[in-house]
């Protein structure tokens, strides 16, 4: 096993799914020289040529697009688009053509391809530079949508991303880019498709992706205090999404609490408490609960700690699970539910 | 005597700005002609040849003819079926005949073609099954075609989208060694919306082989050119990107044909993109669903009619001796034949099965969508048992 951070762990799988295959091509803005601003895409264009790894003109829909006539003409294009919400001007692309094209051509055309997207905060991002917006894609038919926690998966999925026959948005936690990990490459974890248990418990789940599992696994270490066991299941494939081991630790727990950073309404928690909900309602003991981030635009890097899930806002959602097998009086406004 | 700074830069020579050599001109082989490109009259009879455009092949001329004739009749048909209840709408493209079969005439069979909605006359006439190119206007969910056999993306209805997509297919195929050219068609309106600036702009740089073929046919449903640009003419659209621009007479099929020809030649040469606009006119409402007497008169589509570019290329062939009564007759006869099949057809209703739905969402539909197919699969047994 060695130490590495999980942005050398990408650059690794880019290099990698490059030497195996040579009609991988990577291209975005400062892709090349620089490496990225991130440097995922560090020392490619010197090791395999700028035909292979380019920068191109400073355009987000145009990227996209031209990654689709790419793929057309049977490429495998990945696409990087430096900063969430500067993926923006490309969503038309995304939604209406990327996502499309195999559905309207009933399977003749196919635009595999990665969209890689550096997203969400707590890097002290000026506006514009910390956007979760996983939640747009996953609504999407069409894309996959995938978010490595750790730094095997994120060798892993990317290599499974760009051999994948379906377009993928790969969602990179920036606030993990550097934090380290253990990893034997070429690794290769679980498949698309499959949820992890990241750590067994017995009391609770806590079900979370991205940037939020490191969060769940600390709540999860300080819950013992308090003498809770909980269990950490990571997402890691938002769409294909794993109903089957989310639901399998909910009714051996009867108890979950849904971990995301992204602002809560409408989002993929939603959907995943939702989930839980229909298919957990008799081994549950308390409702599903969310933590996520406040339903205001990113805030500036000063106050973004007030936004962001915390360890202490997720152990108040556990304590709210109903331990003593009294509802939440919250919840209870003259006996009917607010 | 000492010298003052000054004293000494009085007495030195003054230094002569040497004589500049007159610059290059930096829009040189870019800019589009003053006036459109225009090899034939409005009443057929032919100008002098032009020194940048010679006239196609008399042989190609008379094929073009009888593609526009035969879209024509496709096109009236089509409208007609949207009366019948047989498509769902149909967006017309009567009038554009030159430029809807031009673009297909001027590309070798294994190059692309990138069309929108508009584009089912060059469809037709690029030998794709008729039926095939109505199938998303009669109401199914795709393209009808399979795009990698007939070298033509889906029809696009998102404005201007495909002039990206081309941009990436034909640097992809030059990429893979081959000499493919990417025709993009695209509307007046359409060179309004951002990513035709990015596709042409990602073609100049990538030096694609894609030919942007804009038919300015002078409206965008309602809106008039006027609201879309204020440049002379959407030939200078291309000159800010560094991309060789011309503007044609849309109606003159000769003309048309013969700027398109040169427009493949140097995109297939590997000299990057090039950007044609052609005047021509939009002879029926947007869609069978349009009013069109809410924006314009009468009397501006009538003075259009005169500039028909079937009677004017005939006029010309006729007058070159390759296109007789006979020839004519024999010709109509054939786009009637081709009318009265594709009624036939479409005569016959399709049958769906509401679990295709579920394919081709994804290579493997996931967990959720097996569920879901389930689902609506026992709501079927359930309806069929009650109707029995």
């Amino acid at each position: 096993m060695a130490t590495m951070t999980m942005a050398k762990a990408l650059n690794a799988a880019l290099a990698d799914a490059m030497l195996d295959d040579e009609r991988v091509v990577v291209f975005g803005e400062d892709v090349g020289q620089l490496g990225g601003v991130f440097r995922i895409t560090d020392g490619l264009q010197a090791r395999f040529g700028d035909k292979r790894c380019f920068d191109t003109p400073l355009a987000e829909a145009g990227i996209v697009g031209f990654a689709v006539g790419l793929a057309m003409s049977g490429l495998r294009p990945v696409v990087e688009m430096q900063f969430d919400a500067f993926a923006y001007p490309a969503f038309e692309q995304i939604a209406s053509h990327v996502a499309k094209l195999r559905n309207r051509t009933r399977g003749a055309l196919s635009v595999p391809m990665v969209i890689r997207v550096p997203y969400a905060g707590g890097i002290g991002g000026v506006e514009h530079h910390c956007d979760s917006s996983e939640a747009y894609y996953a609504h999407t038919p069409g894309l996959k949508v995938i978010t490595p926690a750790t730094v095997a998966d994120a060798y892993s999925l990317m290599r499974e991303a760009i051999d994948d026959p379906d377009p993928v948005v790969f969602m990179e936690p920036k606030k993990l880019y550097f934090a380290s990990g253990e990893a034997d490459l070429p690794a290769r974890t679980e498949p698309f498709g499959r949820a992890v248990v990241r750590r067994p418990g017995r009391d609770a789940t806590l079900v979370a992706y991205g940037p939020a599992v490191p969060v769940a696994l600390e709540a999860a270490e300080a819950a013992k205090e308090e003498g809770w066991d909980l269990e950490v299941v990571d997402v890691r494939t938002i769409v294909p999404f794993d109903d089957a081991t989310i639901a399998a630790s909910v009714r051996r727990t009867g108890r979950c609490v849904v971990v995301q950073e992204a602002q809560g309404f409408a989002g993929v928690g939603a959907e995943i408490a939702a989930r839980v909900q229909e298919r957990c309602f008799h081994a549950l003991h308390a409702p599903v609960l969310r933590v996520s981030g406040l339903d205001i635009p990113y805030p500036a890097p000063m106050l973004e700690h007030t936004h962001l899930p915390s360890v202490d806002r997720v152990l108040d959602a556990v304590a709210r699970l109903q331990w003593d097998d009294q509802p939440d009086s919250r919840w209870l406004t003259d006996g009917v539910p607010a | 005597m000492t010298t003052t700074p000054q004293a000494a830069r009085r007495a030195s020579p003054r230094k002569r700005r040497p004589a500049t050599p007159a610059a290059p001109d930096p829009s040189a082989g870019l800019m589009p002609q003053a006036e459109p490109v225009r090899l034939l009259n409005s009443d057929g009879t032919p100008l002098p040849a032009h020194p940048d455009y010679p006239e196609p092949p008399v042989e190609a001329l008379r094929e073009m003819y009888r593609r526009m004739v035969v879209g024509r009749r496709f096109d009236a048909q089509a409208t007609a079926l949207t009366k019948q209840g047989r498509l769902a709408v149909y967006p017309s493209s009567r009038g554009q005949e030159a430029c809807q079969v031009g673009g297909v005439l001027a590309l070798r069979e294994d190059d692309w073609v990138f069309p929108t909605y508009r584009e089912s006359m060059a469809l037709t006439a690029r030998g794709i099954d008729p039926v095939e190119v109505l199938t998303l206007l009669r109401g199914d969910w795709h393209c009808g075609y399979d795009p990698t056999e007939v070298r033509t993306a889906p029809q696009c209805t998102p404005l201007a989208t495909q002039c990206v997509h081309a941009a990436g297919l034909a640097y992809g195929e030059s990429y893979q060694g081959r000499d493919t050219v990417a025709l993009v068609y695209i509307g007046d309106g359409a060179t309004s919306e951002g990513d035709f600036h990015e596709g042409v702009n990602f073609a100049a740089v990538f030096k694609a082989p894609v030919v942007y073929f804009v038919q300015n046919n002078r409206y965008a449903i309602s809106v008039p050119l006027s609201r879309q640009t204020a440049a002379p003419t959407l030939a200078y659209k291309g000159v800010g990107y560094g991309v060789p621009s011309e503007q044609v007479d849309g109606n003159d099929p000769v003309a048309v044909l013969a700027v398109l020809n040169r427009a493949v030649a140097h995109a297939r040469a590997g000299k990057g993109p090039y950007l044609v606009e052609a005047h021509t006119y939009r002879m029926e409402p947007h869609t069978n669903a349009d009013d069109q007497t809410r924006y314009r008169d009468a009397e501006e589509v009538e003075a259009w009619r005169e500039r028909d570019p079937i009677t004017r290329l005939e006029s010309y062939l006729r007058a070159r001796e390759v296109l007789d009564d006979a020839a004519v007759a024999e010709i109509a006869e054939e786009a009637e034949a081709y009318a009265a099949r594709l009624r036939e057809r479409m005569n016959v209703q399709p049958t769906v099965d509401p679990l295709s739905l579920f394919e081709h969402v994804y290579a493997e539909p996931t967990p959720q969508l097996v569920e879901q197919r389930e689902q609506v699969r026992a709501e079927l047994a359930a309806t069929q048992e009650e109707d029995a």
